[in-house]
């Protein structure tokens, strides 16, 4: 039974002009909008009946001033039907399915019997899908009846002419049919049939798509607005009822006083012209209705379409309260559960505390400090629902009377939990959970290593913060939403959040076998850390005392941890160890919760990198283990960035002059390969490749010599001068930015730049650019760059180069855009299913989508990167070594 | 080219995953195990080919054993349905 006030079901129907007329107040019948005074006039769009919008103005039909007055309908006698454009399609669909004598469904008395007995059935049974089919098949079973079977009437084809004419193909030439016998068609349709063809005769006969009177919405739907000069300006919609009343009232006339056909067919198009662009302004086929100034006017469509429609803009999207935006700034100092929410921010966003015994001299103390004064609170419920604002009140008084039952809204304080949220929100971890942190000035702070999940930089980036209000949502903030419960991602299983960037290189720096640590370093990175155990002792004893950083790090891993991984350094041939007597030091061993050998690196510690320590710590220790050493930890690598000093230079980028000269040689060496290869093409002496032309090969070859055989060439010959000392390499190898390729490119040379995988042609005719001669294929002429960043790049160089840069940021516009759409109809389609609890995927009505979620019933986020169980890591942890 | 046109089972083809026809007793039991009425269930159509050479009629529930990469193998089920979609087709 449903419950009192409570919504089971909306039905949708078409006004009948029956209705419109009851739920008039009046009827509208001239286009006068005011008269002389600026009052409107009583039978004009702006009847005062139609509810009232001015301040102190009283509403003559309900007697309410305009905050309570609901607003009337008044209602257009039309002079002649006209269609209404967005049942077009439904009424070409009943036209063609019934005869267009009798008005009954083409299809014989036994078979619509039948059909009539499966609804029934479908009814009873809940299937609506296959009832839509069912319809379906029913329409297109008697459109395509070319003779009555009922009166033997001939039948013919009615075409829908986009948006609302309707013709007929009779043999002696196509004949339109104006609305007023369209209409008288759909009226002789019997209910039944309505039925049969998926309408509801109740709620939406087929001749009320036909308008013969026109509801005009109360002035609360389409105010006007005083313009500064003090002109008033009337709503879109108000000027198009004053065109239809006057194309009406003109139609009327020209009807009584018996004008010839051709004249009332013409301005009986004028008013179908004009009802439908009220209603629809974009409707395909017909000219946009536009204002004087040239202005495209707004139908009722325009309202409800789109983005920033009624829909989406303002129901889906509707803004909130307890919300707060602003810039961020990174904080490493912030937990990764935290964020700093600036104190201006936090006087103005309020938590409801109910006052109790245990609380009410703290809230006291919150009420007295008031609205200004951080921490304070802004408002105070009373027991009987009254609310007070804080401002205005004499607060120590309040405070007094506070007594368990009353309600204060204190202010957002240290310790509170927020959502908190960067768009485009494309997965879950767009909106995360964080415990606040009031701090100084004007940004919201976040820990660097949750950067990924939202995707933010501080480029000018700005994130959205909301605020539970009640027990349950801030319960489920904390259990389900909180930071470190999304280390690891629900796209794979691996850690999304992690180090990245500098927290890379200071790992690496701190637990390279070269650095040893003075107490002092000890204390210092300690310190930063909030180590409180025993301090460890030294490494090497002689010639001084002195620690490793893998020591520290020893302090932090759970005692029973054991954990074995290539390092990323080890990706690199030349710096892979196999076994643990190896001197590149890349391959980290864990035993017992003893860092022995190896590098923390992007592989290790770095964020998207599945199966390493951290996710390790974070699959069997949890993830509260995982986010301390977060918090920690990864405190010390920056520390230690700093202490070291890392940073990069141009220095860091030279080559000695040998290598330059080798680099010079390689280029004119592969460049002479090029102008023997055009020679070649010139001489006709080229073979072209299988299915391309030889045009198309000769780019191909040249391509294929000029980018990948030139620079893989180059970066051997540069490599032996690019050692793990130097910055550039420790940041490319370790994972923390940039990569070899970028090393070349800045220190050697940029190579063939290319638009759309070919090489450039575009430009003058014949040439790129007016310093060549036309036709020249040589590979300067064609975007060819000879120089490094190092060196630097000549004007023509630098052109190419900003040619082709250009291609990749098109490129990511045109794909945010493409995959967002994407994105808005698969969550459009998916978004009500879920996971039932014996492991099928379901519809909200039950219809099962898969009989086990994913085919394995395995939660992604709680698998082994993608794999249930992986055995491996359980060998590993259990005998302590991995085989 | 004059070709003559061989019958193969479709459900011996490898790339086809092993279809059968439930029994009614199996039927009431996935039924009542999962809860649900038949047209809860996916459907398939009865024009599809595999539909044909189960000699299944609009009604049964077949089960489809599928070799998965993830699961090792998934069991899957499907409604016979007629396809009203297709009017040609016998009647509904
Ligand atoms: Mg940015
Ligand atoms: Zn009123
Ligand atoms: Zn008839
Ligand atoms: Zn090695």
């Amino acid at each position: 039974m449903p419950g009192k006030g409570r919504i089971t079901s909306i039905k949708f129907g078409i006004l009948s002009p029956d209705e419109i007329r009851k739920m008039s107040v009046t009827a509208i019948i001239t286009n006068e909008v005011y008269d002389n005074d600026g009052m409107p006039i009583d039978g004009g769009p702006m009847d005062r009946r139609l509810g009232a919008i001015e301040p102190r103005e009283v509403c003559p039909v309900c007697g309410n001033t305009r905050d309570s007055c609901p607003g009337h309908f008044g209602h257009i006698e039309l002079a002649k039907p006209v269609i209404h454009v967005s049942f077009a399609k439904h009424i070409h669909m009943y036209l063609r399915t019934t005869c267009r004598v009798c008005g009954r469904l083409k299809i014989s008395e036994e078979e619509r019997k039948k059909y009539m007995e499966l609804l029934k059935n479908l009814d009873e049974l809940g299937l609506k899908y296959l009832k839509k089919r069912v319809h379906e098949y029913i329409r297109r079973k008697a459109a395509a009846q070319t003779k009555c079977p009922h009166c033997g009437a001939k039948q013919y084809k009615i075409r829908l002419e986009k948006p609302y004419t309707f013709y007929e193909e009779r043999e002696e030439g196509v004949r339109r049919l104006n609305p007023a016998e369209v209409r008288k068609r759909l009226e002789k349709i019997p209910n039944e049939d309505v039925r049969l063809l998926g309408g509801d005769p109740n709620e939406a006969r087929p001749e009320w798509m036909v308008l013969t009177v026109l509801p005009v919405p109360p002035r609360a739907v389409r105010p006007s607005i005083l313009l500064e000069t003090g002109i008033r300006s009337e709503d879109d919609l108000t000027h198009k009822l004053v065109d239809i009343i006057r194309s009406n009232n003109r139609l009327r006339e020209l009807l009584d006083t018996g004008a010839p056909n051709a004249i009332i067919e013409e301005e009986w198009n004028l008013l179908q012209y004009h009802v439908t662009t009220y209603f629809d302004n974009q409707a395909p086929g017909i000219a946009v209705a536009k204002h004087r100034s040239g202005k495209v006017l707004k139908g009722i469509t325009q309202r409800l379409k789109g983005k920033e429609g009624r829909f989406r803009g303002n129901l889906s999207g509707k803004r909130v309260d307890f919300s707060a935006r602003t810039v961020i700034s990174p904080d490493p100092n912030l937990s990764i559960n935290e964020v700093g929410v600036p104190i201006d921010i936090a006087r103005i966003l309020t938590v409801p505390e109910r006052v109790t015994p245990w609380n009410v001299d703290e809230l006291r103390r919150l009420v007295i400090n008031g609205p200004e004064k951080w921490p304070g609170a802004n408002y105070v419920i009373k027991p009987d629902g009254r609310k007070i604002n804080l401002k205005y009140v004499d607060r120590k008084a309040l405070a007094e009377t506070l007594a368990p039952g009353y309600i204060v809204e204190r202010h957002l304080k240290d310790g509170d939990i927020v959502l908190f949220n960067r768009q485009p929100s494309l997965h879950r971890i767009s909106i995360m959970a964080h415990v606040v942190r009031v701090l100084p000035y004007k940004t919201f702070r976040l820990n660097l290593l949750v950067c990924p999940p939202y995707n933010a930089d501080f480029d000018g980036d700005e994130m959205n913060l909301h605020v539970p209000q009640g027990e349950e949502a801030r319960a489920e903030a904390r259990l389900l939403m909180l930071v470190e419960k999304h280390i690891l991602t629900p796209r794979y299983g691996g850690p999304i959040i992690g180090g990245l960037q500098d927290y890379i290189s200071g790992a690496f720096l701190l637990t390279n076998k070269s650095t040893l640590l003075t107490r002092e370093d000890v204390i210092e990175l300690l310190g930063v850390a909030g180590y409180e155990g025993e301090f460890p002792e030294p490494a090497i004893l002689k010639p001084g005392s002195y620690w490793t950083g893998k020591q520290l790090i020893s302090l932090f891993l759970p005692k029973d941890f054991n954990y074995k991984r290539l390092a990323k350094i080890g990706s690199a041939a030349a710096l892979r160890c196999i076994d643990e007597d190896c001197p590149h030091d890349s391959l980290v061993v864990v035993k017992k919760g003893e860092f022995l050998i190896g590098v923390l690196d992007k592989a290790s510690i770095g964020h998207e990198a599945p199966e390493s320590l951290i996710h390790w710590l974070v699959k069997e220790y949890g993830e509260d283990t995982a986010r301390l050493f977060m918090d920690y930890v990864y405190k010390m690598f920056l520390r230690f960035s700093e202490k070291y000093g890392f940073t990069m230079g141009y220095t860091h980028l030279l080559l000695p002059r040998k290598a330059r000269e080798k680099v010079k040689e390689i280029i004119l060496e592969k460049k002479n390969e090029v102008y023997e290869l055009i020679e070649k093409y010139k001489r006709g002496e080229l073979e072209p490749r299988p299915g391309r032309t030889l045009e198309e090969t000769l780019e191909d070859e040249i391509i294929d010599l000029l980018s990948k055989k030139l620079l893989d060439a180059v970066a051997e010959a540069i490599t032996p001068y690019f050692n793990l000392t130097n910055p550039v390499i420790i940041m490319a190898r370790t994972g923390a930015r940039g990569n070899p390729v970028n090393l070349t490119q800045m220190a050697a040379i940029l190579g063939q730049q290319t638009i759309r995988g070919k090489r450039i042609s575009r430009g003058y005719h014949n040439r790129t650019l007016p310093h060549f001669k036309p036709g020249d294929l040589g590979p300067e002429a064609r975007g060819f760059i000879a120089h490094g960043f190092v060196e630097g790049l000549n004007p023509i160089e630098m052109f190419f180069h900003a040619a082709a840069g250009r291609e990749g940021l098109t490129d990511t516009a045109v794909r945010t855009s493409q995959s967002g759409y994407m994105q808005r109809r698969l969550i459009n389609a998916l978004q009500d299913l879920r996971v039932e609890y014996d492991g099928t995927v379901r519809l909200p009505t039950g219809e099962i989508v898969q009989f086990r979620y994913g085919e394995d019933g395995v939660d992604p986020m709680k698998s082994d990167h993608g794999e249930a169980v992986k055995i491996d890591r359980v060998i590993e942890k259990v005998i302590g070594w991995r085989i | 080219m004059p070709q003559k046109t061989h019958h193969i089972n479709i459900l011996e083809h490898e790339l086809v995953p092993k279809h059968e026809k439930l029994t009614p007793q199996e039927a009431v039991q996935l039924l009542k195990q999962l809860g649900i009425k038949p047209a809860q269930l996916p459907w398939i159509t009865i024009d599809d080919p595999v539909v044909k050479a189960l000699k299944a009629k609009p009604g049964d529930i077949i089960r489809i054993i599928r070799k998965s990469p993830t699961a090792g193998e998934s069991i899957a089920y499907r409604y016979v349905v007629v396809d009203t979609l297709q009017p040609k087709k016998r009647g509904v």
